[in-house]
């Protein structure tokens, strides 16, 4: 919706459309806000309906894109394998896998390095899974865990398993996180969706980022009250993949690959709600069991993720835009491509934070709101929020 | 979205269930150079919430772990009264109560204020993250430098407003802005300064970490009046410069155009308010942290008392005068240990969105 202010150029003719079109001046001026973009999703316009050969050709060209995705997400989990405050030669690392010998390095790299490298892959799966479907289930393309306060449901519910249940290590507060995580998860759609309109993308973003308001208050209070609590929970809080229990990893995993399988199964229903509520139903879709599924993949996806490795925002929110940008909109390979691409920004935003600022290290969940920001920023600034 | 209420709920539903006689409006003239119009209602609601201050203040300023009555709180007020209860009134409960009163009103003012630009109701600082600025700032201080608290406080006021700079100079496209995308890099802004605090804390000793994690939360403890009169002279300039400019406040809630077709330089009259309330919010969280919801809330829940269509500047700034002592008094009191301000505010404002959100959700908007 847009005022279009016609003023006449230099030559001042209006004699014919080619002519009016050449000589004037044609301003655009957005109307307010509640009027335009905020409010309001269009439906996404068909834009994959090339037949035929250019059909199957592009099909070729995406799995081969996948294919190269995966290549380098195999090249970054061996760089966090060799990568860190000791520098091991990839060949080294590489042996460790396959022909361990009992060398320091080799040590080094199957007790520290595979551990974490094996939990960033399996939580950036995950997020970027639970994403592109968050994303994809509320046609919002803000949606993720930390804008939408997953995260602070599972912070909430830790710092309760810590500070009034005492509970202490990764492997107890594992449920609290993810019951949290589901909580919360619900109430802000409920509260973001309001009712008989559509839930917008601003509504879900304010909704979520008030109720982590809410219950980052909650939370400071518990803190507060007992400070040892605090000492425990600022090291969860911080998202990292470093330090926890690497038997995490095979804890969170049966949550992970139900998660995904659910996530992928439902790419075709995903593609006809696209379309609009009337149209999906009438190409066959059923809009509520498709939500409902989708919304416990993404509670099982963001529960388990937060549960191990603590609260990691901008993931879930930049990868899915990445994997639209390289395959254009349709749901079966914007899926794919999210669950290979988010481990290799989440890896390799850890590899990063082990350069940077040798010899400590900074917490991948900082790395990755350093790099998510900015591109969260600039998608707001785009003007692009409401085309999904 | 507010925009819908505000053109449904103003002049003409009034008109109708008020009686000719009893106009909303009254106009105060003092000789020729002065003309100000008075919503009647509005200026009721703000007596009313003063009263309520000042009842509210008595009592804090009396009870305690040492009561005093109220005629020799108001004796040791006016300088007399014996040494102890003067040093118990003077120095310890007064400066407390002072800065409580005036974070309250500029936050007020300043939540209503960004309620009028970013046309939402939840368009406050505290969701569009200048709080988090001021407490970025703030925590570098503690953590990096182990600053005293004016330091802190320097830090904070500086945090906020370079935080404030560069959201909005994010926010404008092709010169112009728009509410909500003012709102949206406020969220990344955020986020960012977030996982900054969290990597400080990490790095902090478990004490700095506690005194981090306090003022993070927003607290009143241990105010006096060396934070106190600054506060209170930067609101005593900035909130009646504020009231003059919320009329353009007013008629930026009608749209950009119809503001502009007002004859209002919407740009520069957006500007100038933003500066205002950017100034209000760092005053305050420099003397007491980001003490959250307290710019949400209050400028919504005094529209509903003073039924008036916008979000106005006086009564919200009344209302947070009177919310942010009596939360200072809960969280005092309630709990086994004293717990920050901001944990009450917190929790009072958590339970007063869910009404907000649930309402607009029956009304369907």
């Amino acid at each position: 919706m847009t005022v279009v202010i016609l003023s006449r150029g230099a030559g001042g003719s209006t004699k014919g459309a080619a002519l009016i079109a050449g000589t004037t001046k044609v301003r655009l001026t957005s109307l307010p806000v509640s009027q335009s973009t905020a409010s309001e999703i269009r439906p996404v316009p068909p834009t994959e309906t090339p037949a035929g050969p250019a059909r199957r050709r592009s099909t070729a060209a995406k799995a081969l894109g996948l294919v190269a995705c995966l290549g380098a997400l195999a090249v970054v989990l061996l760089l966090s394998l060799a990568i860190g405050a000791k520098s091991i030669p990839p060949h080294s690392a590489f042996d460790a896998l396959f022909h361990f010998n009992g060398s320091d390095d080799e040590l080094v790299v199957r007790q520290q390095r595979l551990p974490r490298t094996g939990l960033g892959l399996e939580v950036g799966v995950a997020l970027g899974l639970a994403g592109a479907l968050m994303q994809a289930l509320t046609r919002n393309p803000l949606a993720d865990p930390g804008i939408l306060g997953v995260n602070s449901g599972a912070s909430a519910a830790v710092a309760v398993a810590i500070g009034f249940l005492g509970l202490n290590g990764t492997l107890s507060y594992i449920w609290f996180a993810f019951a949290g995580a589901a909580l919360v998860s619900v109430v802000v759609y409920v509260l973001g969706s309001a009712g008989r309109t559509a839930a917008t993308p601003v509504r879900l973003a304010l909704a979520g980022t008030a109720v982590t308001a809410a219950l980052t208050a909650f939370t400071s209070a518990v803190l507060l009250l007992e400070p040892d609590t605090f000492d425990q929970f600022r090291y969860w809080n911080v998202g990292s993949v470093v330090g926890r229990d690497a038997s995490v990893i095979w804890q969170v995993m049966p949550f992970v690959a139900v998660g995904a399988a659910l996530a992928l199964g439902l790419s075709r229903s995903l593609n006809a709600l696209a379309l609009g509520e009337d149209s999906g139903r009438a190409l066959g879709a059923r809009p509520g069991r498709t939500r409902a599924l989708g919304a416990l993949a993404v509670t099982l996806l963001c529960g388990a993720a937060t549960a191990a490795v603590g609260p990691i925002g901008f993931i879930g929110l930049v990868v899915p835009h990445l994997a639209r940008f390289l395959t254009g909109p349709d749901q079966r390979w914007v899926l794919p491509y999210s669950a290979v691409l988010a481990p290799v920004l989440l890896v390799g935003s850890d590899v990063l934070g082990r350069v940077v600022a040798r010899p400590g290290e900074v917490e991948v969940g900082i790395v990755t709101a350093f790099l998510g920001a900015p591109v969260f920023i600039a998608l707001a600034r785009s003007g692009r929020i409401s085309q999904l | 979205m507010n925009s819908a209420s505000t053109v449904r709920d103003s002049a003409p539903a009034h008109a109708t269930d008020a009686p000719v006689t009893r106009r909303p409006f009254r106009v105060l003239r003092i000789g020729d150079a002065v003309s100000v119009r008075i919503r009647v209602r509005s200026a009721v609601v703000c007596a009313a919430l003063l009263t309520a201050v000042v009842a509210v203040g008595l009592y804090t300023l009396a009870t305690g772990d040492y009561s005093i009555p109220v005629p020799d709180v108001v004796r040791a007020l006016l300088g007399g009264g014996d040494q102890a209860t003067h040093f118990v009134v003077d120095s310890l409960r007064a400066p407390r109560l002072v800065t409580g009163v005036l974070v309250g009103a500029a936050l007020g003012a300043s939540g209503a204020v960004f309620q009028s630009i970013t046309r939402n109701p939840l368009g406050s600082p505290d969701v569009i993250g200048f709080g988090t600025g001021s407490a970025c700032g703030a925590v570098a201080v503690i953590v990096l430098a182990h600053g005293d608290a004016p330091e802190v406080s320097a830090g904070a006021l500086a945090g906020g407003l370079v935080t404030a700079a560069a959201v909005y100079l994010l926010a404008l496209r092709r010169g112009a802005m728009q509410g909500f995308r003012l709102i949206l890099v406020g969220i990344g802004v955020t986020g960012m300064l977030t996982a900054f605090d969290q990597w400080m804390l990490t790095r902090a000793s478990i004490n700095d970490a506690v005194t981090a994690q306090i003022w993070l939360t927003g607290s009143l403890n241990g105010r006096g009046w060396a934070q106190a009169v600054p506060l209170a002279i930067a609101v005593a300039v900035l909130l009646p410069c504020t009231a003059l400019l919320s009329r353009q406040a007013d008629l930026l809630e009608m749209g950009d155009d119809a503001a502009r077709a007002l004859g209002l330089r919407v740009e520069r009259g957006r500007l100038a308010l933003v500066v205002l309330a950017v100034a209000l919010v760092a005053v305050a969280t420099a003397a007491a942290g980001p003490v959250t919801f307290v710019a949400l809330a209050a400028p919504q829940i005094a529209r509903r008392m003073t039924k008036s269509p916008g979000v106005g500047v006086g009564p919200a700034a009344a209302m947070g005068a009177l919310v942010v002592p009596v939360s200072d008094l809960a969280a005092q009191r309630l709990f086994p240990s004293e717990l920050p301000v901001g944990v009450a505010t917190g929790a009072v404002g958590g339970v007063y969105l869910a009404f907000l959100l649930a309402r607009q959700w029956r009304d369907g908007r």
